[in-house]
């Protein structure tokens, strides 16, 4: 069984290659070719899923050692694999997830020339964030975590023409490498503390090095980690990251590449259960980002940016989660399992939307859309009731699991933190109620553009709408499988461990706390946006609004900073290496011309002053000697 | 005695730089093909001295050793440790395809001059460069080193002062002033080590009695040849100051982007993916072999310039404006990172280094020969010159951003293991010092990215519109330097089995030992 | 007499040569002053030789001057020869020998 692991991986990346380098030849059927690949890596996981299932829970866990990658005196690197439950609800999540939006991309990439590289594209990523999560060390998991910032850099990028699709890819890869040099200085610390960085070695050692050091590889796992999840400080990207094709904001930037953090903190546990100074820095990053992104999201008119402040939010909470170590775990992977079926279902509407109003975004602009597309209506709407935890819905369960695992935390942390993912919990529910009824409510807003185009807006086909009824079906009903029985917990709990948390306050309390915010959030998005008609050209809003539309100016800080300061560092260190450094070698040269030119008027031809010069010579010479003799 | 094969390699293609330079004026297209053959069949001498070498064998192998000037002690000795072994075979295997992308370079403008024969002299100068690159790899003795060490300048000198790219845009006139201005402070620069370092190879003599490399670092061993400690440090100074120019080392570098801008790109290859490792690798055997002690008492200074060349390298890189003087600021970014590891002295920095050595001079190969595509194109060299390219050439565009990325060391392509091995090797004895280089991975993000935006993306401007795809010469010279970054992405172990030995004997002459983990040395 | 006396007139004699030389501009003049040093450094060798009692100063005197004569014929055609073209014996005006 084990040998089918790297089969997981294979079966994309030769999809990749085929599909790069095929050429146009392969431009008809590529699109076949790349969803095919894509479904068979799922095939092999639910087949794997099934041999797992039928064993021990402890033994569940393959390993698969494929070759010795870089073997260097005293550093051991190899390519294996390890697939165990963690791994295999990622792998499900990933190839399932991964085949749906494939089989999406089909139709909403139709009329797009170069729909055979997006497919090798998404193939590529389907490898490396398949890698990611099968990797058995920390060197491995680089690469794909590496690949997968690649394969969302060429997608982010794929409308290349367009300058801001081109720099807002540069941004994500060049943000993602800040968060890399943290991965690469956690690894480096592994090394030198433990001699290794495969998993299994390292987390079993923790307890024989110190706190700090642990801390130290902690904190450098949670700056890789804010990177690739987006959150708070290296949070800057994601918005920019909806320049994308909408299948690609749903895939890698919302279901599954983005959740890598977590998946990181949840799989280094043992490192951070023994640091609890950067578990707390985690919980603090998870509740300051799940703020953040849900402030911006109450503030966007593009649909695809709410969107995104909503994911950034939500990956808060499960940061969050995680660095409330054992008691969160769990619920941290089962709130980002949940959260990859509804998010990708908004996004794929969002995307199902675009498509019938000519790839408008604004969400001023569409309105009243729920007759003219019913089943993205639909969809979209279940997806909107899982994320803001409408009670029965998948995102209830987990969120609600994680409030009270924030509660249980203890302490006045234990009341900030609940306190900080309730308040997240009724703006989530504003900001989801203000998108849903912006784009399916009211009246329509809609203009012909310049050109005299009016949208005629319309249900997508059929191989857009049938991802979506599935996404929403996991929507509606994955969380209550999950979470009645507690099932999704023994699942998971050989791998992450859990300890049962004492909350200060019932849980049934904390349910009902949610549902009176959610009611709360909900009714002041109707009051504001469902009761009056929405204008076309945005209000100026107040000053917040404003921060939250330029994503609470982040971005200037980083342009004027980072940016600009940046640009004059590069420039005068041009200028100093012209003038200065090359400056002093060529200074020489010129000194030395100088010199000589000077020491060359001496010699005038004149022959009476070489006369003088010859008895001054003289003169010295015997003056030195009788010198020399008198000492 | 057995078939001198290391002889043979270097002897290959010198003879063939006299015969391709004998070509008459009219047979140019056979000089072209004569050097190509020639190249090709040194690469197979290569494979063979490759596949000759073990591994597990003597650390010199397929030695060579003849009488030369008694009277001084000079010997004509050749042999290969790992190191060198991969160096000659990453040599031998990019020269094929400078030539190749070098095909056209040297055409004469003008056709009706019989007695003008510049093609003839730039394939004969770069076989001749290859000649003696694979000699300085393959010396043991240091005065046989020194002399072919400096005799590289000559056909270099030339090959940069005497052909430029075809279209400038500042003219023909200006260019050649570039060009003649950038040769004199190539030659210039490298000429002033290589007199330093005469004078520490005459200071070695009268020490040592003798050039033999081998016999000195025995007696060096052994305790039998006592250096003072200054003069261990005065000679280690001359030697290595050489080897930083040729490097080069900050602050030695101005020279490298100035001649690498002004050269054809085939010939900016040469410099950076071929001559300068000649410095680096002669830091590896002569520097640490002869002067180990003198070795470590310069290494901070040393891992403080090799930090600033890595972040000063990579800034420069993003401030310019020239496609080509960019890739000349990385390079010496990259060469900080070489440096590094070789003064780091532990075995992952040290095997990391030679990767280094030879992944950086595949991945600038790549890179830089498909900038020069893109230059040939155009006729210019300003970034701002080009926009959406990859819409008019997306196979270009594609080969260029895989050359990229290996420049930005992307984990799945060669140029990453070597990258993280000097970082972890260096970081294991200077913590600080590695994470301060971890940096350089965002910088190198900055300037490739930067670079491929401007070039690549965004609409097309109407002087790229008619833009061919590479042709099928072009993708000939490609597409085997894009397969090997990748296979020793995946699967460096046939170049590690090859380099480890040696690593280890060459920490044994600096008496280092690799430090521990906490966890065992808790043990 | 005490021979000391016949080296002071030898410095004597020098100083007056060399100050000619550097100060008379032209060339016959020089000429002369040169031919005086001379002379005074002969004086010299001779004193010394008496002085130490042996011949090796008058040997020295005779080669010195013996090169001095032909020092003259040299000279004096070069002297010559300078006049012809430049219809002047100022060593001022014979001042090409500069970069």
């Amino acid at each position: 069984m084990e040998n089918l692991i790297a089969l997981l991986v294979a079966a994309p990346l030769l999809g990749a290659v085929v599909l790069l380098c095929g050429g146009r030849r392969l431009d008809a059927v590529g699109h076949w070719i790349g969803t095919a690949l894509a479904a068979c890596s799922f095939v092999i996981g639910v087949v794997l899923f099934v041999d797992m299932l039928g064993k021990d829970a402890e033994h569940r866990a393959l390993m698969q050692h494929l070759f010795s990658w870089i073997p260097v005196e005293g550093f051991q690197a190899d390519v294996a694999f390890q697939l165990d439950q963690l791994s295999m609800t990622f792998v499900l999540l990933i190839s399932g997830v991964g085949s749906l939006i494939h089989v999406y991309s089909i139709g909403y990439m139709e009329h797009d020339e170069r729909r055979r590289r997006f497919f090798g594209y998404l193939n590529l990523f389907l490898a490396a964030m398949l890698m990611l999560v099968l990797a058995d060390n920390y060197l491995l998991l680089y690469v794909g975590w590496e690949g997968v910032g690649l394969a969302s850099y060429l997608l982010i990028g794929f409308w290349q023409h367009k300058p801001s699709a081109a720099t807002a890819a540069k941004k994500a890869f060049l943000v993602n490498r800040v968060g890399d040099m943290g991965l690469s200085i956690a690894i480096m610390l592994m090394f030198t503390t433990f001699g290794t960085f495969a998993f299994g070695p390292v987390l079993e050692a923790t307890g024989e090095t110190s706190e700090g050091k642990l801390t130290a590889i902690a904190l450098m796992l949670l700056l890789a980690a804010c990177g690739k999840s987006a959150q708070v400080p290296l949070q800057s990207w994601l918005g920019d990251a909806m320049e994308g094709p909408t299948p690609v904001s749903a895939l890698i930037h919302a279901a599954t590449m983005v959740t890598a953090g977590v998946y990181l903190i949840v799989r280094s546990g043992e490192i951070f259960n023994a640091a609890p100074d950067a578990q707390l820095v985690v919980t603090v990053v998870g509740a300051v980002t799940l703020l953040f992104g849900a402030i911006v999201g109450c503030a966007k008119d593009d649909i695809k940016k709410a969107l995104a402040g909503s994911t950034m939010s939500q990956i808060g909470y499960m940061i969050l989660a995680a660095g409330l170590g054992p008691i969160g775990y769990v619920f941290a992977i089962m709130h980002l399992v949940t959260h990859g079926f509804f998010k990708a279902g908004l996004f794929l509407g969002a995307g199902s939307v675009m498509h019938g109003m000519n790839d408008e975004v604004d969400m001023r602009k569409y309105g009243g859309l729920r007759t003219y597309m019913p089943v993205t209506f639909v969809t979209f709407g279940l997806g909107y009731l899982a994320i803001i935890g409408f009670p029965g819905l998948s995102g209830f369960f987990s969120k609600d699991k994680i409030i009270e695992a924030a509660f249980a935390k203890g302490g006045t942390e234990g009341w900030i933190l609940g306190g900080v993912a309730l308040l997240g919990a009724a703006i989530t529910a504003y900001y989801m109620t203000r998108v849903m009824l912006m784009t399916f409510f009211g009246e329509k807003r809609w203009q012909p553009d310049e050109n005299g185009n009016e949208p005629h807006p319309h249900e997508s086909p059929r191989s857009m709408t049938i991802p979506m009824i599935v996404l929403a079906f996991g929507s509606v009903f994955a969380g209550g499988i999950f979470a009645i029985g507690d099932r999704f917990l023994h699942w998971l709990e050989p791998v992450t461990e859990h300890a049962h948390g004492h909350p200060p306050v019932s849980a049934l309390t904390v349910t009902l706390a949610t549902m009176v915010v959610l009611v709360i959030g909900a009714g002041t998005a109707y009051v504001q946006y469902g009761r009056r008609p929405m204008p076309v050209v945005a209000p100026r809003g107040s000053l917040l609004t404003r921060a939250a539309r330029r994503d609470l100016l982040q971005d200037d800080f980083n342009h004027v900073v980072l940016v600009r300061g940046g640009e004059h560092l590069t420039r005068s260190l041009v200028y100093v290496d012209h003038t200065l450094v090359d400056g002093v070698v060529n200074g020489t040269a010129a000194s030395m011309g100088g010199l000589s030119g000077r020491l060359r008027k001496l010699q005038n031809g004149y022959a009476r002053s070489y006369a003088v010069s010859m008895f001054g010579g003289v003169a010295i010479l015997i003056a030195a000697t009788l010198l020399m003799r008198a000492v | 005695m057995s078939f001198p094969l290391l002889t043979a390699t270097a002897a290959l293609p010198a003879l063939g730089a006299i015969a391709t330079a004998a070509v008459p004026a009219a047979r140019r297209t056979m000089a072209k093909w004569l050097a190509l053959i020639v190249s090709l069949a040194t690469l197979v001498l290569a494979a063979i001295v490759l596949v000759r070498f073990d591994p597990a064998g003597d650390r010199y192998q397929l030695t060579e050793s003849r009488a030369w000037i008694a009277d001084f002690g000079v010997r004509y000795e050749l042999g290969v440790d790992g190191i060198a072994v991969a160096l000659i075979a990453l040599t031998a295997l990019l020269i094929p395809f400078v030539i190749l992308a070098g095909w056209h370079d040297a055409d004469p403008l003008e056709t009706g001059n019989t007695r003008w024969r510049p093609t003839q002299g730039f394939f004969a100068l770069i076989l001749a460069v290859e000649a003696m690159v694979i000699i300085s790899f393959e010396a043991t003795d240091v005065f046989l080193f020194y002399i072919f060490f400096e005799a590289m300048l000559i056909p270099m000198y030339f090959l940069i002062g005497g052909f430029g790219d075809r279209a400038h845009e500042h003219g023909e006139e200006t260019a050649s002033t570039q060009r003649s201005y950038a040769a004199v402070k190539f030659l210039l620069y490298n000429l002033v080590g290589g007199l330093i370092m005469l004078a520490a190879v005459i200071g070695l003599y009268v020490v040592a009695g003798n050039f033999s490399l081998t016999e000195i670092a025995e007696a060096r061993a052994n305790g039998s040849l006592d250096m003072a400690t200054n003069t261990e440090r005065w000679l280690f100074l001359g030697f290595f100051f050489a080897f930083a120019v040729k490097a080069p080392l900050w602050p030695l570098h101005t020279w490298l982007p100035n001649a690498m801008g002004e050269a054809t790109t085939p010939v900016a290859v040469l410099i950076t993916a071929v001559v300068d490792k000649v410095g680096t690798f002669a830091m590896l055997r002569f520097c640490l072999q002869l002067f180990p002690e003198a070795s470590k008492w310069a290494t901070p200074v040393i891992l403080v310039l090799a930090l600033i060349s890595i972040i000063y390298g990579a800034l420069l890189a993003v401030g310019q404006r020239d496609i080509k003087r960019l890739v000349a600021y990385a390079s010496i970014s990259h060469f900080g990172f070489i440096i590094l590891g070789i003064f780091a002295m532990t075995s992952q920095g040290q095997s990391g280094a030679t990767l280094y050595m030879v992944n950086h001079g595949i991945s600038t190969a790549a890179l830089m020969l498909v900038a020069g595509f893109l230059i040939s194109r155009r006729g210019s060299r300003l970034i701002a010159d080009y926009g959406g390219v990859q819409k008019v050439a997306p196979v270009l565009a594609g080969t260029f951003l895989i050359g990229g990325l290996a420049t930005l060391s992307l984990p799945g392509l060669a140029p990453f293991v070597s990258e993280f091995l000097v970082l972890v090797g260096t970081y294991a004895r200077y913590p600080v010092v590695g994470i301060i280089a971890t940096f350089g991975i965002v910088l190198a993000a900055l300037y490739v990215l930067v670079l491929y935006q401007r070039t690549m993306t965004g609409p097309v401007k109407p002087e790229v519109a008619e833009m061919p795809d590479l042709r099928v010469r072009e993708l000939v010279v490609v597409t085997p330097l894009i397969v090997l970054l990748i296979f020793l992405g995946v699967y460096p172990k046939p170049l590690t089995d090859i380099v480890n030995p040696a690593v280890k004997q060459t920490m044994s002459d600096v008496q280092k030992k690799d430090p521990q983990p906490e966890v065992e040395a808790a043990k | 007499m005490n021979p000391v006396n016949y080296l002071y007139l030898a410095a004597l004699l020098f100083t007056i040569g060399a100050t000619g030389v550097l100060i008379r501009r032209n060339a016959i003049v020089v000429f002369m002053c040169v031919e005086l040093m001379l002379n005074a450094c002969n004086l010299a060798f001779v004193t010394f030789s008496r002085m130490h009692g042996n011949l090796d100063g008058q040997v020295i005197a005779f080669f010195t001057m013996v090169v001095a004569a032909a020092e003259v014929v040299v000279g004096l055609a070069i002297i010559v020869s300078l006049f012809r073209s430049r219809h002047s014996a100022s060593v001022d005006d014979a001042s090409l020998m500069k970069l």
